[in-house]
Formats: C-alpha cells, structure tokens, sequence
C-alpha cells in the first residue's frame, strides 16, 4: 500500500504545484484589483462608490461553486469560451476580489479622517496620501482577514478539480481511482493543505507583531 | 478694504465667503484680511463657524460662493472661466503654501516626530533625506523637542506632540499657519509650553490665523480679534477693544460674560 502511494507522489507533486498556482494567480489578481475597486469604494465618486458596491454584494451573495460553473459553462452563452483552467482563476478571482474590496474598506475605514487631512495639510497628492500615510496605517489591520482570505483561496482551489483540472485535489482523487487507498491518501492531502496554511497563518502572526508599533 | 492703511494687498484675502451643509449656513458672506506677519485671533461660540472658515481657507472644506486668496493666488478654483475647483495637483501645491496645526495634532503614528515632519519636505519640496532631516531637527530643537526626534507620536505627551504638530506645518516654509484649537485637546498644565511655540513664531513675523478659546493669549499675541457668530464676522478689532466688557456688541458681550464665567 505505502509502495503504490509512495509510486503516485511526482503525481501528486504535480497536483500539488497546480494547487500552489492557481492560489496564487488568485491571490495576487483579486489583490490587485480588489485594492483598486476598494479604494473606489472609500474614495471614489458616487457612481464609482455604487458599482464597486453592487459587484461585491452580488458576488458575496453567490456560492462559490455556482460562480464557477456559471463562468466555465455559463459565459461562453455570450461568447466567452475560457479553457477550464482559467475560467477557474477568474471565478476564484472574482469571488477573492468582493472580499479583499471589504477588507481594504474597513481597514481604509479605521484610520481616522485627520490622518488624511493632515496629509492633505502639508501638500500631498492623493497617491501620495495612501502610499505615504494612509496604506502603512493600514497594513496591519488589512493583514490578518487577508492572510485569512489567503489561507481560504489555497483551500478554495479545490473545487477547481470539479472541471477536471488536475490540481493536489484532483491528483489525489486518480490515485484512489487506481488504488483503493482512500483513507491514507486524504490524510495525506489534507496534511499538505495544513501545512501550507498554517504556515501562512504563523508568516501573518509575525508580519503583524512586526508591525504592532503603530498605535493611534 | 477701503479702511486698509497700506496700500499693500493682504496675504490672506478672504472676501464674502458662503458656505452652507445642507439647510445650515455655516458661513454668512465672510470677508476678512490679514495682512503678512500679522496674528489674527478668531473667536466665537461653538458653531459660529470659526474653524469652517479655517479649513475653507487651506480648503480642506469647499465653499459656496466668494473667494479665497493667498498672495493673489485663488484657493481652491481655478482663475479663468467658470467657478471650477483645483486640479488635485494644483490643489496640493496650493495648500502645501498654508500650514495647518489641528486640535487634535493628527501625527502621523507609523513616522517618529522627524519623520512626520521629513515626509512633507521629501515628497512636495522635493528635499532629499539628509536635507529634509536637518531641516527637521532644526524645527524640533526650535519646539524644544530635539531629544526626541526619533520618538514616535504614541511616545509623546499630549504637549509634545502638538508641538511636532507646529514643527511639522512650519518647516514646510507656508506663507500663513492656521491653528485650529490647538490647544483644546491638551491637558491644562500642557497649554502653556505649546503657547509659548506660537508666541515666538509670531515674534519671527510668522503670519497666523488662529481659532482659540484661550483668550489671555489672543490679547497677548494677537494683532487683531475678529468675533464670529452664526457664520458672520459680528466683530472686529484690536484685542483691547474687543475683549472690552462694555462692548456695545450685545453678542459679544454676552459671549465673554459667559465665557468669563466658565473660566474661573
């Protein structure tokens, strides 16, 4: 048994980087543009303020799983025909960014408004605000949901195996398929899922002490 | 104007400003000027307007009507044409000309006391590091504060960090300071060390416009007292006149009866 499993683990390793790549295409997509619409949401003009606020209650409100299908078998009725893989990321995204929008409205949100006012006082443009004082102030309240969402995008990217990418979830599911061992292959998988965000959550608890000095 | 006994334009030229917050009109057709180096008291009730106008005139607050100028120079619209506001730049560019000193001293808590005042001269003068650092330790050794440039806000009283507060809007080099209540947050035995800072930058020649409620200091430092009430200059004048008790004002008397009476 541990020789058939031990056979499977380049293929699993495979299963596993997939894993690891989808979750960061996601992660670092949805920041971006969760950032951006965020900060549109807290600054913007009205108008801007009510799109970024119908997208992320409308894409909060849907599970998960629905907003894959619908963008893999769904989109392409108006066209758009995404391979498997990135209709995945682009759902994943989607549903990432509405979060990392919240995220970044209530950590903008704690910092109190003389914060900006008196960077406004001394002459800073509006980039230079959020790059200078009001991101830094931020950051810290910003980074535990995140690193919390981070830790949810890894764990999430399992469901991409349910369009037949070969991601660890998937990877883990053929070698059942060929082996019968199911119960020590999930331990196993879920071990390695463990181990990847409990090393996340300890990397946030220490980023987050680093920068515990700054106190209102 | 016509009571100007310079022929000099005003520094600050604030001429009938309106502003309303909805169905409140907060400031009633204010006009004021300051001429440079002069220190122009404003006092008043609460919600006479006093720090409206303040903020109108670096325009962290918009106004409805009038005009605002620095040096000749509109605020927060632009000369030509319709009534339009300020490019963001030109906006920042303006109002890195007016120093602000907030009631509640709005350091920035991730910089120490050098940093908060640095990040102004680095990023809008364009100073460098070591340039910007000297210029800050300059500032702070002026405030009494040299030992503690490398202190964060949170280390700091409540007396020491509106001092940085001053520090950080002066070394900017502005044309006017605006000092919004400064000392309203402090601790009474704090007041007088701050005071101190901005006596002596009136006797640089500093020109300043303050909203104060201590009203011993605005007769000692101040050029001028102007009186608001319900968003109008109800009153305006030499210290000694408008601190007088037998002001023909009834408002204003009625507002330093009271406010005599709260004081002891």
């Amino acid at each position: 048994m541990l020789i058939q499993i031990a056979y499977a683990l380049p293929f699993l390793a495979q299963g596993f980087a997939l894993t690891l790549w989808v979750s960061l295409l996601v992660v670092v997509f949805s920041l971006i543009a969760g950032v951006i619409m965020g900060v549109g949401l807290v600054y913007g003009p009205v108008p801007l303020q009510w799109a970024v606020r119908i997208f992320s209650d409308t894409i909060r409100g849907i599970p998960i799983l629905v907003l894959i299908f619908f963008v893999y078998y769904g989109l392409p009725a108006v066209g758009l025909h995404l391979p498997s893989f990135w209709a995945a990321v682009l759902a994943l995204t989607l549903f990432k960014t509405a979060q990392v929008v919240e995220y970044l409205r209530g950590a903008v949100g704690s910092i109190p408004r003389g914060q900006s006012e008196a960077a406004m006082a001394i002459g800073l443009t509006f980039r230079q605000r959020l790059a200078y004082v009001i991101f830094p102030q931020a950051f810290r309240r910003f980074l535990p949901p995140w690193i919390n969402g981070v830790t949810d995008a890894v764990k999430g990217s399992a469901l991409v195996s349910l369009l037949g990418i070969t991601d660890l979830m998937q990877a883990i599911n053929q070698v059942i398929g060929r082996t019968y061992e199911a119960m020590p292959l999930y331990v196993l998988g879920a071990l390695i899922y463990f181990a990847v965000n409990y090393a996340l959550s300890l990397a946030s608890r220490r980023l987050e002490r680093r920068f515990s000095f700054i106190r209102e | 104007m016509s009571t100007s006994s310079t022929t000099v334009p005003a520094l600050l030229d604030v001429t009938d400003v309106s502003k309303s917050f909805g169905t409140v009109q907060v400031l009633r057709s204010v006009s004021l000027q300051v001429a440079r180096g002069e220190v122009v008291t404003v006092i008043g009730p609460s919600g006479s307007g006093k720090t409206t106008l303040l903020r109108c005139v670096n325009f962290l607050e918009s106004y409805d009507s009038g005009s605002i100028r620095i040096d000749g120079k509109e605020v927060g619209f632009r000369e030509t044409g319709a009534r339009q506001r300020r490019s963001e730049r030109d906006l920042a560019a303006m109002r890195a000309e007016t120093g602000m000193v907030f009631q509640s001293f709005n350091l920035f808590p991730h910089l120490t006391a050098a940093g908060n005042i640095m990040l102004g001269l680095t990023k809008v003068r364009g100073k460098s590091r070591a340039e910007a650092r000297t210029i800050a330790e300059h500032w702070l050794g002026r405030v009494g504060l040299a030992h503690k440039a490398d202190s964060l806000p949170a280390e700091l009283s409540g007396g020491q960090q509106q001092r940085v507060g001053i520090a950080r809007a002066v070394a900017m080099g502005p044309k006017i300071l605006l000092l919004d209540e400064i000392t309203s947050a402090l601790d009474p035995e704090l007041v007088g060390e701050v005071l101190e800072v901005v006596r002596s930058l009136a006797e640089d020649g500093m020109t300043m416009v303050m909203v104060t409620h201590e009203m011993a200091f605005a007769r000692d430092a101040s050029s001028r007292i102007i009186f608001m009430a319900d968003g109008g200059v109800s009153a305006a004048g030499p210290p000694a006149e408008i601190l007088a008790a037998d002001t023909d004002n009834e408002r204003l008397r009625t507002f330093l009866a009271r406010f005599r009476a709260s004081h002891f």
